[in-house]
């Protein structure tokens, strides 16, 4: 028993976000608790709302999509030790890079006209995310504060464009017109929003993950994320590689962007995201920066976002309560070291129930 | 009567029994050399003894009566001071702040800063330090930073002094005068512990040693009259060992690295000061000097890491300049001088790090050679003999000498023409120091041209077929290492005496 205790205390040690994300459900549960809600009836509808039946299963994947490309776009400029807090701005102007091609009359076969709108989309999301790199290698202007400002100029100037240039002809409201048929993003399961976007996202987890482990500015990424001045040693050259990993990062939240007007939208319009960019950082925190755990982390929150819908509909617990899970495991991932000293206690109790041999 | 008794202490981490029921006993009075190879565990027990690290079995009697160390708080309480090897000083405060620190005296709400340095002021006094308790510590040398840390733990009533490689980073007057204010502690009945793994120190102050080898304490309480520095190094190996290998080089060739003129600028002050060399090939060119005289920034100008005011150095006749890319592709191998910082990237695996700098040596098109790498790693950490469980460890898991040998194994494999050697056994194992400078020895024997730079006037001396000496951005001598002996190069290196003042004392008389 004694030593059943301490392997899974090994095992919490050593994966911190499993131990984060089980103990913002306890505190989240808590919290419920105190404010009179019943968390077990809670965590049931959620449980409930997100993996009972093919419905709620497909409704989940549907949330974890955009959260595992956000994941994705924030745990690869993490990488090279960069804070990319702009995502939310690349994915709108990836967005407009995906409906620029998409509104162009074209005619082009889906196979073509598709594929070319999403990189329009991950050119312009990369882009804009690299002058942020640029800005840094050149200027010194920190990346921080520069996506940030980004974010606000990326939002406005899609509100602006789709209440001028690119609104539909005819409307009083602020969107274009819908795509045409053959850029629509192919639906899994009928009658409901899955599309294959979440293959493409699942796929660019992989692809970041071979990137990181087997190509040359992979390897110069992760030398600069964990040691500057090594790397400078070593004659990599520091400014290109965070160019690079942010416009990799930007494209990455571009794609965000594009299939989520092809998929989701059909269309542009202002104000589409509902925050994605900054969910993303939490769901790279519980990653640990690993983009194949980014798959399993934007699922989890994924799961959460989709039970909560039923959990408002069928118990009338606040739905709010789902933003405070998320925000417990963010702060309970950035702190290892308190949830360290929480085990630490748990520990020595365990120590003297047991005692101990000499 | 004993001022410290340590029985059984055991401490294990995970996959490590770094004490195995050790015994330690400090005799009141007495300096004890704790000697012992890096991880062998010295510290360790001594941070037991402070309260930095709880043991997992053993007994600990301060004056005999039974204590339960749990913190630095306590331990100070017991009268027991640390001085670390990295002082934990403030350096924009004054001596006297932070010598009270923690214990200020107040006056109402207020600190009495007055108070504090005439009490301070007496105590540098009756010690006679020669430091005024006035002054900023960041104006301090390191040996005066030193008799801070001392004296801060004497301000705390310590009868038991714990010095961790204190004579690490001193001059060799700075060394004679911290023997002097031990040898004063020890006359008012203070007992104090130096942790170190220098033969020489331990036989020159000590009045016992216990060594400690892998956890285990080898000997306890020795009498260090009578032993031999042979002795006590085979006890710290636990084999025979050659001290202080020594080899001059047979045949010393055409100039490889040539330095005309060499001046950084920074804010106003001048750190490299028109420095002038020459590295031939087949030659190691020792460069001694206490740190913080140019010596960080001559390499960093040397291997493109900083871009100076004036570089007009030369290899083989080509000039260099450029990034730092451009002086490893020109044939420049580095061995930095902080391997933490500039030589590895502790997270990552030591395949990763054994292709530092030579990455496109392993990739075509942008993508790595998974298996050459993997065969490249193993043969290197085979051929260095680097005790790690496997090329997939993390660098930042291997022991300090271990990690030093995958620099130089990454370094070395890559033949390159100069080599820039910085502090290369620092913080190293007798056995990795043997092993270290005899590979370095073997390079300049086949022709290569090594630059090195140490703080440990012993390597330098024994290692360098020239030698030359460091002070504030300048060259200042430059001879044949046995031309030296170490009271003169301690006033070199502290600027005491400048290298013509030298000339004119060796000269002198035959030349006017």
């Amino acid at each position: 028993m004694a030593a059943r205790t301490a392997d899974i205390r090994g095992i919490l040690t050593k994966n911190l976000s499993v131990t984060a994300l089980f103990m913002a459900l306890i505190l989240g549960g808590i919290i419920m608790a105190v404010c009179g809600y019943n968390p077990f009836e809670a965590y049931g509808a959620i449980l409930q709302g997100a993996f009972a039946g093919k419905k709620a299963i497909c409704q989940t994947l549907v949330q974890a999509t955009p959260l595992i490309f956000a994941g994705l776009a924030y745990t690869v400029a993490k990488r090279a030790n960069l804070i990319n807090l702009g995502i939310e701005g690349q994915l709108y102007i990836g967005a407009l890079g995906t409906s620029v091609i998409a509104l162009m009359p074209l005619n082009l076969p889906m196979g073509i006209w598709l594929p070319l709108a999403l990189a329009a989309g991950m050119i312009f999301g990369g882009l804009y995310a690299g002058l942020v790199g640029f800005m840094k290698v050149r200027f010194g202007s920190n990346e921080v504060i520069a996506t940030m400002m980004l974010n606000t100029i990326a939002e406005n100037f899609v509100e602006y464009a789709v209440n001028y240039p690119l609104k539909e002809e005819g409307k009083s409201i602020a969107q274009t017109a819908k795509f045409s048929e053959a850029l629509w993003l192919p639906r899994m399961v009928d009658k409901t929003q899955l599309t294959v976007a979440i293959l493409i996202a699942v796929a660019a987890c992989i692809l970041v993950k071979l990137l990181m482990d087997r190509t040359r500015i992979g390897y110069e990424i992760r030398c600069v994320g964990q040691n500057l001045q090594a790397s400078e040693t070593a004659g990599i050259r520091i400014g290109r590689v965070m160019i690079i990993s942010m416009l990799i990062s930007g494209a990455i939240a571009g794609l965000l962007g594009g299939t989520h007007v092809l998929g989701v939208d059909r269309r542009l319009i202002a104000g589409f995201s509902s925050g994605y960019g900054f969910d993303g950082i939490a769901v790279a925190a519980l990653a640990a920066d690993s983009p194949i755990a980014v798959i399993l982390s934007g699922i989890i929150f994924g799961a959460l976002r989709a039970g909560s819908m039923v959990l408002n509909r069928t118990t009338g617990i606040p739905t709010e309560f789902i933003d405070v899970i998320q925000a417990l495991i963010i702060l309970l991932v950035a702190a290892p070291l308190l949830v360290k000293e929480i085990l630490r206690i748990k520990n020595k109790k365990s120590e003297k129930k047991g005692g101990r041999k000499g | 009567m004993y001022a410290v008794e340590m029985r059984g202490i055991t401490k294990e981490y995970p996959l490590v029994r770094a004490l195995d029921q050790v015994d330690f006993f400090l005799r009141e009075g007495e300096i004890l050399s704790l000697l012992g190879e890096n991880g062998a565990g010295k510290s360790t027990l001594m941070k037991v003894l402070y309260g930095m690290c709880r043991p997992d079995a053993g007994e600990i009697r301060i004056k005999g009566e039974k204590a339960d160390i749990r913190t630095p708080k306590q331990a100070i309480d017991l009268g027991i001071g640390m001085v670390h090897q990295h002082f934990m000083l403030i350096p924009v405060m004054t001596v006297a702040e932070n010598i009270v620190v923690g214990q200020e005296n107040t006056k109402g709400l207020l600190f009495n800063q007055a108070e504090a340095e005439k009490r301070v002021q007496e105590m540098i006094d009756r010690y006679g330090f020669g430091i005024k308790a006035s002054q900023k510590v960041s104006e301090l040398s390191v040996g005066e930073q030193q008799k801070v840390e001392i004296l801060k733990a004497i301000y705390r009533d310590a009868e038991i002094l714990i010095l961790d490689e204190p004579t690490a980073v001193l001059t060799p007057q700075e060394v004679e005068e911290l023997f002097r204010i031990l040898r004063d502690l020890k006359k008012q009945n203070k007992s104090i512990v130096i942790i170190t793994h220098k033969l020489k120190e331990t036989l020159a102050i000590a009045d016992s040693v216990s060594v400690l080898r892998d956890g285990k304490m080898i000997k306890t309480g020795m009498p260090v009259q009578g032993a031999t520095a042979d002795e006590l190094a085979q006890m710290m190996v636990g084999r025979e060992v050659t001290l202080g290998v020594s080899r001059r080089s047979k045949k010393v060739g055409e100039t490889a690295l040539l330095v005309r003129d060499l001046v950084l600028t920074e804010k106003g002050r001048t750190l490299l000061n028109h420095v002038k060399m020459e590295l031939k090939k087949g030659e190691i060119l020792g460069i001694a000097g206490i740190e913080g005289n140019g010596q960080t920034e001559l390499i960093e100008c040397l291997t493109g890491i900083r871009r100076p005011d004036v570089l007009d150095v030369e290899k083989d006749g080509k000039k260099l300049g450029g990034t730092p890319g451009d002086f490893i592709h020109a044939g420049i191998g580095h061995i930095p001088e902080d391997r933490m910082t500039r030589g590895l990237i502790l997270e990552l695996s030591l395949q990763d790090n054994l292709i530092l700098g030579y990455q496109d040596r392993f990739q075509k098109r942008g993508i790595l050679d998974q298996k050459r790498i993997r065969e490249f790693s193993d043969n290197l950490l085979k051929e260095f003999r680097i005790k790690a469980p496997g090329s997939m460890a993390k660098a930042g898991s291997l022991s300090g000498g271990n990690q030093q040998k995958v620099v130089i194994a990454r370094v070395f494999s890559e033949d390159p023409d100069i080599i820039i050697v910085a502090q290369p056994t620092r913080g190293v194992d007798i056995g990795a120091m043997e092993y270290i400078h005899e590979r370095l020895l073997d390079l300049r024997d086949e022709g290569k041209a090594i630059l090195l730079i140490s703080a440990d006037l012993d390597e330098v001396k024994s290692l360098s077929d020239r030698l030359t000496v460091m002070y504030g951005g300048r060259l200042v001598a430059e001879g044949k290492p046995e031309e030296f002996d170490d009271m003169e190069l301690g006033l070199l290196m502290t600027g005491a005496i400048s290298g013509e003042d030298r000339e004119v004392q060796r000269h002198g008389s035959t030349n006017s």
